[in-house]
């Protein structure tokens, strides 16, 4: 089969509609993940889809249900134990070790075919339903819906939260609003490139575009575009081979575009004002 | 007390004496327990567009993605909710800001990047955006060195001359605001004088408040406070409470 046919059956088209609806959502929070310093919170809410998704599947037989509900009591755990900078991290490996151990009980179970919990962690592109595509695309406008209306003031919360909180912004609400909005969105990405390497998806973009650019708008767009080059440039090249799966692809073109961000940065620097020593 | 419009007021004291507090209450971030505040004839509201806050300096990492022009910026819509306002009249009404304190130069260069100085005087950009009548600086001069603290402290002058605007402002160092100065709040423990700085910055006022012997001496024009837990002539720069807590 040829690209062209390829790219006629439903599989690859919904592939790659999933694909780029994750990629936009993940963009555009990988700026605030970028801000915030919340890497390793998108690494904890990835790993956790795993959980819930185990108790998906046992429970109801579904996934993704499974994972997004547990999304949400990830978020809520994480949020109640502490926003805060400073025990962030040591939370959230808390939640991810006690929470994983949760999905391997779960699993053992589990007596319907193992490949469902693998799908989990690798992600299985090709095997996006009608369905799941109409949550998929469900999720990723609300995410960008919210999102258009806190980026604002989020970005205030996190670049200059003392002054921000001086101006009224609710500082603590919105750093909840934005736990749940990243859980959803990480564990929307995990059905297509796997909870192991969402990270692809939704650190590296910004981390690459923030090295070209200071702007937040275009640190944004940015991220959004590389992203979305990565997510559907990643399918469409395994199409062409018969052994590497897409999501190698996927996080081989994003790791691309960082690497020749860094490579770029020093020349932009050079062209641009000298930079005078910090006082 | 009460201060009058236009005023600059320096709030002194040492860690612990309420001068955070204060600036809470105005800000509306803190209730009274008793008495009364009010800023413009009302009760201090969180997010009044009518006060504006310059805080002391903060380590920016250098990779943030926020631009000169873009930590100015959040001073006019930044607490909004929403899609932003035109971005070229939002643009003029920055452009204008920033080019008032001089810092057009470095405008768009990362924050993380730029001196301490260059810093506060974006702040105080940012702060002079939503046009506030009454200014509150919590150390702002703290790790800058002379030339930025006499840079910054008459940037603010310059806001309470041509605006009007009421600065409050909180330090360790009176020295560089002294020149400004009309007013001197000095807290210590619950008690608290009130006055000119010739009528406050005394041995015989400070040592009542400090309830033991205080001197108040000048030294090639700086005024030095000996004795107690004394703040503001040395240079010396106490551990300073944060107003807020870091974020989430």
């Amino acid at each position: 089969m040829s690209i062209t046919d390829y790219l006629g059956l439903a599989s690859v088209q919904h592939a790659l509609i999933a694909a780029a609806l994750v990629a936009v959502a993940c963009g555009v929070i990988s700026t605030f993940v970028a801000t915030r310093s919340m890497a390793f919170a998108v690494h904890g809410t990835a790993e956790l889809a795993f959980t819930g998704a185990a108790a998906g599947l046992l429970v109801a037989g579904n996934a993704l249900a499974g994972a997004l509900l547990g999304s949400l009591v990830v978020a809520t755990l994480l949020g109640a134990l502490g926003t805060r900078e400073r025990d962030r991290d040591a939370t959230t490996g808390v939640v991810l070790a006690a929470g994983l151990a949760l999905g391997v009980l779960l699993l053992g179970y589990y007596n319907g075919p193992s490949s469902a919990a693998l799908d989990i962690l690798f992600g299985n592109i090709f095997g996006v339903s009608s369905s799941q595509l109409i949550v998929l695309g469900a999720i990723s406008v609300g995410v960008l819906a919210v999102m258009a209306a806190i980026g604002r003031p989020l970005l205030f919360a996190s670049v200059d939260p003392e002054v921000a909180r001086a101006r009224g912004v609710p500082v603590r609400l919105l750093a909840l609003i934005f736990l749940y909005v990243l859980a959803l969105t990480v564990t929307e990405a995990a059905q297509i490139v796997g909870t192991l390497l969402v990270l692809s998806l939704a650190i590296t973009p910004a981390a690459a575009a923030l090295r070209l650019t200071s702007s937040p708008l275009r640190v944004t767009l940015g991220a959004v575009g590389i992203a979305v080059v990565a997510a559907d440039g990643g399918i469409i090249l395994s199409l062409l081979s018969t052994t590497v799966k897409p999501t190698v692809f996927v996080a081989a073109i994003s790791f691309g575009c960082y690497f020749a961000a860094r490579m770029l940065a020093p020349l932009l620097e050079r062209r641009r004002a000298p930079v005078t020593p910090a006082v | 007390m009460a201060v009058a419009a236009g005023s600059f007021v320096a709030v002194l004291g040492p860690n612990g004496a309420g001068k955070t507090t204060l600036l809470r209450v105005i800000l509306g971030l803190t209730r009274l327990d008793g008495g009364t505040v009010l800023v413009d004839g009302s009760a201090p509201r969180r997010g009044a567009s009518s006060v504006g806050y310059v805080p002391q300096l903060a380590s920016i990492d250098r990779d943030l993605p926020l631009r000169g022009r873009d930590l100015v910026r959040l001073g006019l819509d930044g607490h909004r909710f929403g899609l932003p306002l035109s971005a070229r009249r939002a643009g003029a009404v920055v452009d204008d800001a920033i080019a008032a304190v001089g810092a057009t130069a470095y405008a768009d260069r990362p924050v993380g990047r730029l001196s301490g100085g260059e810093q506060q005087r974006l702040r105080i950009a940012q702060a002079l955006l939503s046009e506030p009548s009454l200014v509150l600086c919590d150390e702002p001069l703290l790790g800058l060195d002379l030339a930025h603290q006499q840079a910054v402290t008459s940037l603010l002058d310059d806001a309470r001359r041509e605006r009007g605007a009421t600065v409050l402002f909180v330090t360790h160092e009176i020295n560089p605001v002294l020149p400004y100065v009309d007013l001197v709040l000095y807290l210590v423990d619950g008690r608290h004088a009130i006055g000119t700085p010739s009528d406050v910055l005394t041995s015989e006022r400070l040592s009542a408040l400090y309830a033991t012997h205080v001197e108040v001496v000048r030294v090639g024009g700086r005024l030095v406070i000996v004795g107690g837990e004394a703040d503001g002539g040395e240079g010396h720069h106490h551990d300073h409470d944060r107003l807020l807590e870091r974020p989430a």
